[in-house]
């Protein structure tokens, strides 16, 4: 981890906090969207929103239950289509093209009960059809530096909770897709494995560094994972406010979040989701 | 051994009651009827043990019937359920034609089918397999339709054609299902071959029953009775241990 190098930067950068304008100008981005607006049938889920997120940048959406989170996620990945205005991602605009840019980690982790760890892993490679031994041969490299050793021909159901999560989690990163989209990859694991869940996340972020959004509900979660955080309105989504976290993937967990600036900022986040909810 | 304590108790408690209302003629004067029309089971063994080759041949050409007709069951079952679940269209259109299906009674059709095709093989592997595909096609569409919809979405984003979904998740998915409706497939297979048999044939289980019927030999007719039930139940004790084999994620 890099915190003894940048901290003193960092130090600098939560001094001046924390807000900056909902539509900012989208610069050299992985993922931008335009004037995004999408409903089913007469339900408008989202409104005219407007996101970027720079390569390697790892932003996170917080907001109310059913705000639309997981269907702006869909959107972004390419499962749903818009149904007003743009989701561009690595310069692609279509379903098929936005898909081949990201990989989709879910809320439950949903490994295949009926193959074991390393071939959940896989998948992905398996599916663009990778034989299985060299399929094998090339997550294997992962599990060891994931810290799954040990674990490849395990069945799921052997696995407790966050080692389900993390073969999840690989799942997703052997895709090798620039992108990752995580919907709430932690919310149903109990508090310590999620925390701890958190830190190796947040450490296989900086020795595997990837453009991620990161749906979460939890805003102590959003705040250390990711370098900037959108809060979002009740349905339809709209941003309340985007927040930049003070020292993303910063060191242990447990210090990071009762850091001042840290409290502040998720102060901040705080009074954003109550405004964005009434 | 527990779990067969129960209903071995139950099944010899039956024949000892069944041995003692029959043997001593008790059951055939109450229904009025000769001693040799109401067999006790060591007549039924007895006949068993006499016209053990009669039995074992005929029994072999149900055996084989059943076997047969369940396969072809099996693919039509599983080609519906596929095809059904691939295509919208096809399954507004056709799943209410299959139900119908099961409205046919089979016994006013199965003689008509042998004037059509003959004595032969062929009329009972239809019949057969018209009655044990509907459980297995039903049970495998439920099956190939309960994949949660995230566990779809997640193999799009990761690469997944339409064939790889169906063949990595589906259908291991729907393999329990599958089970299910092919036990039911086998336990009424041996109901579908006797109505095959009975509507024109020369051999078999069936054939004999409804021969032995018409000569009054009862106690062969429960000889017979017996030898298919075994069968079915060697049938079904065969599914079950390849379920267990195949299914080991449960």
């Amino acid at each position: 981890m890099r915190q003894d190098t940048k901290m003193p930067a960092e130090a600098e950068k939560f001094a001046g906090a924390v807000a900056m304008p909902a539509s900012a100008p989208i610069v050299g981005s992985e993922l931008a969207i335009r004037d995004l607006g999408h409903s089913y049938g007469e339900l408008r889920t989202i409104d005219r929103l407007n996101l970027g997120l720079a390569t390697h940048g790892v932003l996170g959406l917080v907001g109310p239950s059913g705000c639309g989170k997981s269907t702006l996620l869909e959107l972004i990945v390419g499962l749903q289509e818009p149904t007003s205005g743009e989701v561009e991602v690595g310069g692609a605009v279509d379903a098929a093209g936005r898909l081949a840019h990201c990989a989709f980690m879910p809320q439950r982790d949903l490994l295949l009960p009926w193959l074991a760890a390393i071939d959940n892993a896989a998948l992905a490679l398996r599916n663009r059809g990778v034989r299985r031994t060299k399929a094998r041969r090339q997550a294997h490299l992962l599990f060891e530096r994931f810290g799954l050793a040990g674990f490849e021909r395990s069945a799921p159901a052997e696995l407790s909770g966050g080692m389900r999560q993390r073969v999840a989690f690989l799942r997703t990163l052997v895709a090798g897709k620039p992108v990752l989209a995580l919907d709430e990859p932690f919310a149903s694991l109990d508090a310590i494995t999620r925390a701890e869940m958190q830190q190796w996340l947040a450490g296989a972020l900086e020795t595997d560094p990837r453009t991620v959004v990161l749906v979460t509900h939890d805003i102590e979660e959003a705040l250390y994972l990711c370098d900037s955080v959108a809060v979002l309105s009740a349905r339809p989504a709209r941003i309340v406010e985007r927040l930049s976290a003070p020292a993303p993937r910063n060191g242990d967990r447990d210090e990071a979040v009762t850091d001042p600036a840290f409290i502040a900022v998720r102060e901040r986040a705080m009074h954003a989701l109550r405004e964005g909810t009434r | 051994m527990k779990r067969w304590l129960l209903p071995t108790l139950l099944l010899a408690g039956l024949v000892g009651a069944w041995q003692l209302a029959a043997g001593t003629g008790a059951l055939a004067d109450l229904l009025n009827l000769e001693s040799f029309l109401v067999p006790s089971p060591a007549e039924v063994a007895e006949s068993l043990w006499q016209s053990r080759s009669l039995l074992a041949e005929n029994a072999w050409v149900t055996l084989r019937e059943m076997l047969l007709g369940l396969g072809c069951a099996v693919v039509v079952g599983l080609g519906f359920a596929v095809a059904l679940h691939l295509s919208e269209t096809l399954r507004r259109a056709v799943y209410p034609l299959l139900v119908t299906s099961q409205t046919i009674p089979i016994i006013a059709i199965a003689p008509i089918l042998a004037v059509w095709f003959g004595y032969g093989l062929g009329p009972k592997l239809w019949i057969i397999a018209l009655i044990c595909f509907f459980p297995i096609t039903v049970n495998t569409l439920d099956g190939l339709r309960s994949v949660e919809p995230g566990a779809t979405k997640m193999m799009r984003t990761l690469d997944a054609s339409r064939g790889q979904i169906l063949w990595r998740v589906e259908a291991p998915t729907s393999l329990p299902f599958f089970f299910s409706g092919a036990k039911v497939a086998v336990a009424v297979a041996a109901i579908a071959a006797v109505f095959a048999e009975w509507a024109g044939s020369n051999s078999g289980l069936g054939h004999l029953i409804l021969i032995d019927n018409g000569q009054l030999e009862t106690a062969r007719v429960f000889a017979a009775m017996f030898v298919l039930a075994a069968m079915t139940m060697a049938l079904f004790a065969l599914l079950a241990l390849a379920e267990r084999r195949i299914i080991t994620w449960r």
